[in-house]
């Protein structure tokens, strides 16, 4: 009865309870807002020099002015095929040595050691030896991604195949699977979850060294504006082109999110929902 | 006994043997987990596995499965056979139906009608496309069940397929498990440490001791067996091999415990 009253009295006072219950997702909008208002006040009232910081506001009308010009939208064309291809390459070895790794002993003794090795050689680091190699044009941009990509999609399929159910795979023997077929219904699919974070650590990792690698005398890309903008002190567009990067990275992950709803459809975080 | 009954069991039956295994022997480093080990089990025979924890029955099901290497061991098994696990190991990212499916030979529209058939006839028609992380335990026992009925086996393992499931849903599937059986004839090898389980279903009971059969019972009681503590005898001497004993005068059949182990109760 007590219990019945309490109810009662809650609900006499729904006013009371909205805000408490969504206060904390409101509540961390505030600092971020805050921020931009003490940013927009800061550059409004001379206090920061526009060359140091340019105002939110004005980077939105930069930002606005450079999609109408068309000269954001080709940029971040150029960036984004630099970082597919550089992606790609790195996926299609990442997964091919992960696979051979994962499935066969041999395979195993003969890979894992170089990718660990490799693992220990922070990939940004191997640029000055890839401008020498593949002087300053496209190649070492791709090639710098690639490599620093292949490891993460190397390393999640290797422990994904190896560490598929070995129920499952008793099991599929048991129903007569062997061979391709064994691997095509059980193991690729039971890899899959632990490719897809690896897939994903490779997406941020191929933004973060474009970032990078397009400082390297690119003709055209993000990375070109954003030196060229520091040539000339124009902080509104380095800022823009951050937001950009920043996009990428989000794109990237909402990509992942839709794929995995698509290939993990069978898993109950996605059956339930 | 029951070692007669072992060494006349071929000559009793002019039928080739479904199973048959002689002085099999398997060893895990320094144990023999089997050793020296005799099994013959007939075409449409029912046979009950009782064992403790490691009395290697489960690595007698796995050798009769062709899950372990048997070594050039004298091991006779038929070629269509098919096994359910203690936890269904459907693979999760097929469809029920597709679980069922996989490996069917022929093509993928067959395969399909074969695996609904199965699935209707364990009483799943209606959840053909669900995804197995959805279903209850007893629907993944059951498909799991259809999964190896679709094979036609003419040996099918059961690996304490019903121990993880509560005693409603188990008593549920005994009977289904006996109507499949009797529809198909598999001959079945069903491994447990449930005693009553083994009575309720089998038609023979054998029991595992340190890789050796211990003992073999055969029951020819008419099955619903549990009722009025027919069985009561039967039971206690398979509990007394196992290392359990149980006060005897719970079901007042006296006359049955005083046989000697090994008897046939009929």
């Amino acid at each position: 009865m007590a219990l019945a009253e309490t109810i009662t009295g809650a609900d006499r006072a729904p006013a009371l309870r909205f805000p408490r219950a969504t206060w904390p997702t409101l509540g961390r909008w505030v600092s971020p807002l805050v921020l931009l208002l003490l940013w927009e006040l800061g550059v409004r009232s001379g206090l920061i020099p526009p060359r140091v910081l340019a105002a939110p506001s004005d980077v939105l009308a930069t930002m606005w002015a450079m999609t109408i010009s068309g000269e954001l939208p080709s940029n971040v064309a150029v960036s984004l095929g630099r970082a597919a291809a550089g992606l790609a390459i790195g996926l299609t070895f990442g997964v091919i040595l992960g696979l051979t790794a994962g499935l066969t002993k041999t395979g195993e003794a003969a890979i894992d050691p170089l990718m660990q090795i490799k693992r220990t050689i922070p990939s940004l680091a191997l640029a000055p030896l890839f401008i020498v190699w593949f002087g300053i044009g496209e190649t070492p941009k791709i090639v710098l991604i690639a490599i620093a990509t292949v490891f993460p999609v190397y390393l999640n399929t290797f422990a994904g195949v190896r560490g598929v159910d070995k129920r499952l795979v008793e099991a599929a023997r048991s129903l007569g699977l062997k061979g391709p077929s064994l691997i095509f219904h059980v193991i690729l699919p039971g890899a899959l979850p632990s490719f897809f974070v690896g897939l994903r650590y490779a997406i941020g990792i191929s933004i973060l060294v474009l970032v990078v690698a397009e400082q390297i005398n690119a003709q055209a890309g993000i990375g070109q504006l954003i030196n060229a903008a520091r040539d000339f002190m124009r902080t509104d567009i380095i800022v823009v082109c951050l937001i950009v990067y920043a996009l990428l990275g989000l794109a990237g992950d909402a990509f992942v999110r839709a794929l995995e709803r698509r290939a993990l459809a069978w898993r109950p975080s996605f059956v339930e929902g | 006994m029951s070692k007669q009954i072992l060494q006349s069991f071929p000559a009793e039956t002019p039928v080739q043997p479904s199973v048959r295994l002689r002085k099999f022997s398997r060893r895990f480093g320094t144990t023999n987990v089997l050793d020296g080990l005799d099994l013959d089990i007939a075409p449409g025979e029912f046979v009950a596995l009782l064992g403790r924890s490691g009395s290697g029955k489960t690595t007698l099901l796995r050798t009769l499965a062709g899950l372990d290497a048997i070594a050039e061991q004298d091991v006779r098994v038929p070629a269509k056979r098919a096994v359910v696990f203690q936890d269904a190991r459907l693979l999760p990212w097929k469809k029920v139906w597709r679980n069922v499916a996989l490996g069917l030979p022929g093509n993928a529209r067959d395969a399909k009608a074969k695996a609904q058939a199965a699935l209707s006839e364990v009483g799943l028609a209606h959840r053909l496309e669900a995804w197995p992380l959805t279903l209850s335990g007893g629907e993944s026992q059951r498909t799991a069940l259809a999964r190896a009925l679709v094979r036609e086996p003419e040996l099918l393992l059961l690996d304490e397929p019903f121990a993880s499931l509560d005693a409603l849903t188990r008593i549920k599937m005994h009977g289904l498990v006996l109507d499949l059986w009797r529809a198909h004839r598999p001959s079945v090898l069903l491994v447990t440490h449930d005693v009553d389980e083994a009575i309720a279903l089998a038609d023979r009971i054998l029991v595992l001791d340190k890789g050796r059969i211990a003992a073999e019972e055969r029951v020819a009681l008419p099955r619903q067996r549990d009722a009025e503590g027919r069985s009561h005898g039967l039971r206690r001497r398979l509990l007394a091999h196992l290392g359990v004993e149980t006060p005897a005068t719970a079901h007042g059949d006296a006359a049955l415990l005083s046989f000697p182990t090994g008897e046939v109760v009929s």
